[in-house]
């Protein structure tokens, strides 16, 4: 019998782009949160060395004030991943307990939250959070999160509540209620271990969207972000003219392909863990 | 529906009056300091350009706005005075109907045809390349496409004219139909159409492949075999027809995304369309602006939602009762 993790590496490792997946994610996390314990924060204003290209010395050249690019990279994904992971966290607890509340008690209930959930699932989202971003300040990333998670959520919600209404009906929830067991120990201990896998792909992508979001509004400048941030280096790249000079690409490009495969780990890593939970994906 | 368009509108209602920082009451202190006006004046000034009386009781002002809006009134913009909302979106919204218009059609029907061939040819090479390039465009933002197509094709490669690259066509040239401005506007497009097929594309592939594999098992195309009906006929009437089905209803889905991604977009390549003017109006503070174009983006996607689902029904015999 194999334990629980080698069989999960087992699994991923059968789905090549999933565990290749797996790994950009592990070496962006790892560059990002722990990297900057070895690597000290640079950001000192260098007037000679401004917009330099690729050397020794700087890796990937400077940007706009003479300052290493690299360096920005390497402190830059903290702040994007916190962002996306508590957005993914508040999303897929409000989907997890609204879907489950949905899917147990029926009703009125259920009509009343699917069509919130719809309405907010047909408003645009983007155009909605630059509208709100001209009201609300977001002085801290928390707050920004919790917007992106309190609008993220009616997607995962629905396939949620589809699963849970499923597996009302199957036997082993049945015997619990036959023992009397109670909703709650149904719900918790029953209905929700059995869809994990739903749970965790779902948080997946709502931190895949959430990223989309935010850079997208640091881009526009409507997000006042002081500290480095893939995405503010792409608002200045693209602002401070570093698009214009070949030496400079760099400061543009860097950021630009950090967000796509960190994007494209998540989703490769959310489709392996689909053949890892689920059995019938499988193959031989 | 209309509930929808309902909530929605009254949501943008409050939140442009209940706001800690009320842009109506920003604006008459603005106007008072930097002006000099009276607060009668400046409240009467603010008054006409949001098109509502402020010293009215809340539910008063609802009503009037409510009115206004069903008479397709939106105020006057704030930054550019004395211009009405709805005359100014009126020159903006044709550029963003074209562009992102022809771009979801090129879209879906280049994935489709792609997603088929991806299904006919399962396992080889193509489908391999084909569906890997289709997962890694999907998986990166649209803005991040639209940046890497802008700094390598217009900056560094030159392929395309950097002027062909801002605005929706050249300053010089009169909007009119003649084939010269035509031409133009089609050239200022392309590069935001471009950007919004790539980042659209992918997704189209990849669920036309698994619709057309799985309507491949189904047992009316074995049936379909059986009877010697051409290879031709069966895929494209049998195969094609049932695999696309369950794509229309994504169109509306993939609308509401182009539009949201367009005002990032069209920043960037300066396309002067709604995405450009909500971004723009943002920026400046233009609030009377920014709710219009807001709810116009907003009840267009409704809408299309709305039609997918009846276009559904009408192309579906199944689902009809």
């Amino acid at each position: 019998m194999k334990s629980g993790i080698k069989l999960f590496f087992y699994h991923l490792r059968k789905n090549k782009v999933g565990f290749a997946g797996f790994i950009v994610l592990l070496a962006l996390i790892f560059m990002s949160y722990i990297l900057p314990y070895f690597v000290p924060l640079d950001m000192e204003t260098r007037v000679n060395e401004i917009f330099k290209p690729p050397s020794w010395k700087h890796p990937l050249g400077t940007d706009f004030q003479g300052r290493d690019i690299l360096n920005q990279i390497i402190h830059g994904g903290k702040d994007v991943m916190n962002v996306a992971f508590m957005a993914g966290l508040i999303s897929t607890a409000i989907a997890v307990s609204l879907g489950a509340v949905s899917g147990f008690v029926g009703g009125k209930v259920d009509m009343v939250l699917t069509s919130i959930a719809d309405i907010i699932l047909t408003i645009p989202h983007f155009p909605l959070l630059a509208v709100l971003a001209a009201f609300i300040d977001f002085k801290s990333s928390v707050g920004l999160a919790t917007l992106l998670g309190l609008l993220s959520w009616p997607g995962a919600m629905r396939s949620i509540r589809a699963q849970v209404l499923s597996l009302k009906e199957r036997d082993f929830v049945e015997a619990a209620r036959v023992l009397d067991l109670g909703t709650g120990h149904i719900v918790f201990k029953e209905i929700i271990p059995n869809m994990m896998n739903y749970i965790v792909m779902n948080m997946i992508f709502s931190m895949r969207s959430a990223v989309y979001s935010q850079v997208g509004l640091i881009i526009l400048g409507f997000v006042p972000f002081t500290s480095t941030n893939w995405g503010v280096m792409i608002h200045y790249a693209w602002s401070r003219g570093a698009i214009f000079f070949k030496g400079s690409l760099m400061y543009l490009l860097a950021p630009i392909a950090m967000i796509a495969l960190f994007q494209w780990s998540l989703v490769s890593f959310a489709r392996a863990l689909e053949g890892v939970f689920n059995p019938r994906l499988r193959g031989e | 529906m209309l509930f929808v368009i309902y909530v929605v509108v009254t949501f943008t209602f409050f939140l442009i009056r209940l706001m800690p920082s009320n842009p109506v009451e920003v604006y008459i202190e603005d106007l008072m300091t930097n002006y000099a006006m009276s607060y009668d004046q400046a409240k009467n000034l603010a008054a006409s350009l949001f098109s509502y009386d402020i010293d009215r009781p809340l539910w008063l002002q609802y009503l009037d706005y409510m009115k206004n809006l069903l008479h397709g009134d939106l105020g006057k913009s704030i930054v550019s005075s004395n211009m009405s909302v709805s005359k100014m979106m009126a020159t903006f919204i044709p550029w963003t109907i074209f562009s992102v218009g022809s771009a979801l059609l090129i879209s879906f029907f280049l994935g489709v045809i792609l997603g088929r061939i991806m299904a006919y040819k399962r396992g080889s090479v193509l489908d391999h390349t084909l569906t890997t390039l289709a997962s890694i465009v999907t998986a990166i933002p649209s803005y991040l496409i639209a940046l890497i197509l802008l700094v390598f094709i217009g900056i560094h490669l030159k392929i395309i004219p950097l002027k062909y690259l801002r605005g929706a066509y050249s300053p010089g040239i009169k909007p009119g139909f003649n084939l010269k401005f035509i031409l133009d506007a089609i050239a200022h497009a392309v590069m935001p159409v471009t950007t919004y097929v790539i980042s659209t594309v992918g997704s189209w592939m990849l669920s036309m492949k698994s619709n057309t594999l799985n309507v491949l098992g189904e047992d009316y195309i074995l049936a379909a075999k059986a009877r010697g009906l051409r290879e031709g006929t069966i895929t494209r009437k049998y195969v094609g027809k049932n695999a696309m089905l369950p794509l229309v209803t994504s169109l509306a889905i993939s609308m509401g995304f182009v539009f949201g991604g367009s005002v990032i977009i069209e920043n960037i390549f300066s396309y002067r369309g709604m995405g450009w003017l909500l971004s723009s109006s943002i920026s400046t503070r233009d609030y009377t602006v920014m709710q219009g174009v807001f709810l116009v983006i907003t009840i267009s996607v409704v809408l299309a939602n709305f039609i997918a689902e009846l276009l559904y029904a009408k192309l579906d015999p199944r689902i009809r009762r």
